[in-house]
């Protein structure tokens, strides 16, 4: 038998950053070799008030960084938060967004999906690939990252669209996939957002003969595969083991999967 | 290939070993893949009359040598238990076009006052379990509601009395602490009381982590009950000695990792394997891995039937 060492005691960071995005968003800047890849996600402990599981936006081996929205609770918490003040990362933890040398890629992001998905194209340009970055939005506002994304160079291509029209192609994000998997050839789709969005972007993909790999986000108690809190039905596979990161052809037909999620205590929420 | 078929309190087990409660054990879908997986059976997480939160994060944490909790019993309650975790599990666990018996359900059930366990136990009987596991032992709730009942003999007497008293038509084992002067006492006092048979042992503790750089205590609830490989020669001694007790059947847990883990544990007394910080180590795999381990174990020593080796240790 071999029993992997593991130690899933978090390690104690300063806060080296806080990057405004938005009106609601901060990067959360840290010094440290996390060693993660694009996908995967982290558990930040705000001492004496909670831990909480948030994806990785960038890590090149010096630094990582968080991108997290204040929607309350825990994270108003982190939001009182300064420079140089400590949290407790465990991680990096579950699956992530695999790609070869030289593919073309198209990454779509709803919302605070733009986070992961900029760590993918930072990842992506190093090797040589083609990255179609997509992000959409209700309004200009809370669109994040595109200046990053303009930064990455000439292999990327930002697409953006928003419910209000007010920048970009005025509709959903998956009309502007879908126009451009009918012109280009793209490798894979990744793609990160809320759950109904993902459901539409791997129903795009699929339907033009692409793969395409999401992001589950479920209610993550322990990160580490222990508690059952994030199982899917009806395989009982865990987000947070067996995910985040899956193909859309696996999860598209499991009974949960743009339905409902669960929350604290097991019970489930339905979307709507 | 040695029979690793186990009857405990006549119920069937295709092999010895069972998914502990509080791990993977929040939905059926989820106790389905640990069935898939190998186990022999599964417990539910320990189930509530109303809606339980139990505590925030951080609930967990593991290093090599030992693990430490504190979820704090977190639940929707027997409402979704009846009407959703039951009916799924049962319903779908026969392979399609076999009639099997499924393997077997534990129901765990919690309360924080002797009263609630009648009327626990009258609706727990209703869900169809194969077994009922009273938890009286929990150790990561003593804040919330005091010492628990399996640490006092009168409490656990009061508890097992009044729930053999509603269930009739399964058996109740009862979930012991570690955490007594005399483990072997109070399961006799138990097994007095009509328990048929034991789960032994819930977690130690509780224990404390501290972060030195946070110069505070990992765990929100501060202190949780101690898991995995470190507490293993103290659960085997704890199994043993209420073995000699009682000769009840006995559910032997607590830092069992592998095949002969699960060996060493039946030498003690115990008639089926509990595991759930394994899962930590191992993942839901490791369920089947630890059978084939104990099925290596029996071929390489002679042992057909594995029945032969519990309680051997005198």
């Amino acid at each position: 038998m071999n029993i992997k060492t593991f130690d899933s005691r978090p390690v104690a960071l300063p806060i080296k950053k806080i990057v405004k995005e938005n009106e609601t968003t901060n990067t959360y800047v840290f010094e440290y070799f996390l060693g993660s890849k694009p996908g995967q996600f982290v558990m930040m402990w705000i001492p004496g008030v909670d831990e909480k599981p948030f994806s990785v936006a960038f890590d090149d081996g010096n630094e990582f960084w968080l991108t997290i929205c204040n929607v309350g609770g825990s994270t108003a918490e982190l939001f009182k938060m300064k420079e140089g003040d400590k949290v407790g990362i465990r991680g990096p933890f579950g699956t992530a967004y695999e790609f070869a040398d030289g593919d073309h890629l198209a990454l779509v992001a709803g919302g605070y999906g733009a986070a992961p998905m900029y760590n993918v194209a930072s990842e992506a340009v190093k090797k040589d690939c083609k990255v179609e970055f997509m992000v959409g939005a209700r309004n200009k506002d809370l669109l994040l990252y595109t200046h990053k994304v303009l930064g990455l160079g000439s292999n990327v291509n930002l697409h953006i669209s928003t419910d209000d029209g007010s920048a970009g192609f005025k509709g959903y994000i998956t009309q502007v996939l879908e126009d451009l998997l009918k012109k280009e050839k793209i490798d894979k789709v990744f793609t990160c957002g809320p759950e109904v969005m993902m459901q539409a972007v791997g129903g795009v993909a699929n339907a033009q003969g692409v793969d395409c790999y999401l992001s589950m986000e479920k209610y993550m108690k322990c990160g580490i595969g222990v508690c059952g809190q994030c199982a899917i039905d009806d395989t009982g596979v865990l987000a947070c083991k067996d995910g985040p990161v899956m193909n859309y052809a696996d999860v598209k037909d499991l009974p949960e999967f743009g339905k409902y999620h669960r929350d604290s205590v097991g019970k489930k929420k339905h979307f709507n | 290939m040695a029979n690793l078929k186990i009857k405990f309190c006549d119920v069937g087990f295709e092999n010895p070993t069972v998914l502990a409660s509080g791990i993977l054990g929040v939905t059926a879908s989820s106790l389905k893949k640990v069935v898939k997986d190998g186990a022999g059976g599964v417990t539910t997480k320990s189930i509530w009359l109303e809606e339980h939160k139990g505590h925030s994060n951080p609930t967990m944490l593991g290093t090599e040598n030992y693990f430490i909790n504190a979820v704090g019993l977190s639940d929707a309650g027997i409402e979704k238990a009846s009407a959703e975790t039951f009916p799924e599990y049962l319903d779908g666990k026969s392979p399609p076009g076999r009639d099997l018996r499924p393997a077997p359900i534990i129901a765990s059930i919690v309360a924080s006052s002797i009263d609630d366990f009648g009327e626990l136990a009258e609706k727990i009987e209703k869900c169809g379990p194969d077994i009922v596991e009273v938890n009286i032992s929990c150790p990561n709730v003593e804040d919330e509601f005091g010492k628990p009942f399996a640490c006092v003999a009168d409490d656990a007497v009061a508890v097992t009395k009044l729930v053999k008293g509603k269930i009739s038509s399964v058996p109740v084992i009862v979930k012991l602490s570690p955490n007594v002067e005399s483990i072997g006492e109070i399961a006799k006092a138990c097994a007095d009381a009509g328990a048929d048979g034991f789960c032994a042992v819930n977690t130690y503790g509780p224990g404390m982590v501290i972060d030195v750089d946070m110069r505070m205590p990992v765990l929100k609830n501060k202190v949780g009950g101690v898991s995995g490989p470190g507490i293993k020669p103290l659960a085997v001694k704890a199994v043993y000695d209420v073995f000699k007790a009682t000769g009840l059947p006995i559910i032997g847990t607590g830092g069992v990792l592998s095949g002969e883990d699960a060996i060493e544990m039946m030498m003690a007394g115990a008639r089926l394997v509990g595991m759930g910080t394994m899962v930590y180590y191992r993942g839901s795999e490791g369920f089947g891995e630890v059978v084939r381990e104990m099925d290596e174990w029996c071929e390489k020593n002679g042992v057909k039937n594995i029945e032969e080796i519990i309680g051997i240790i005198k």
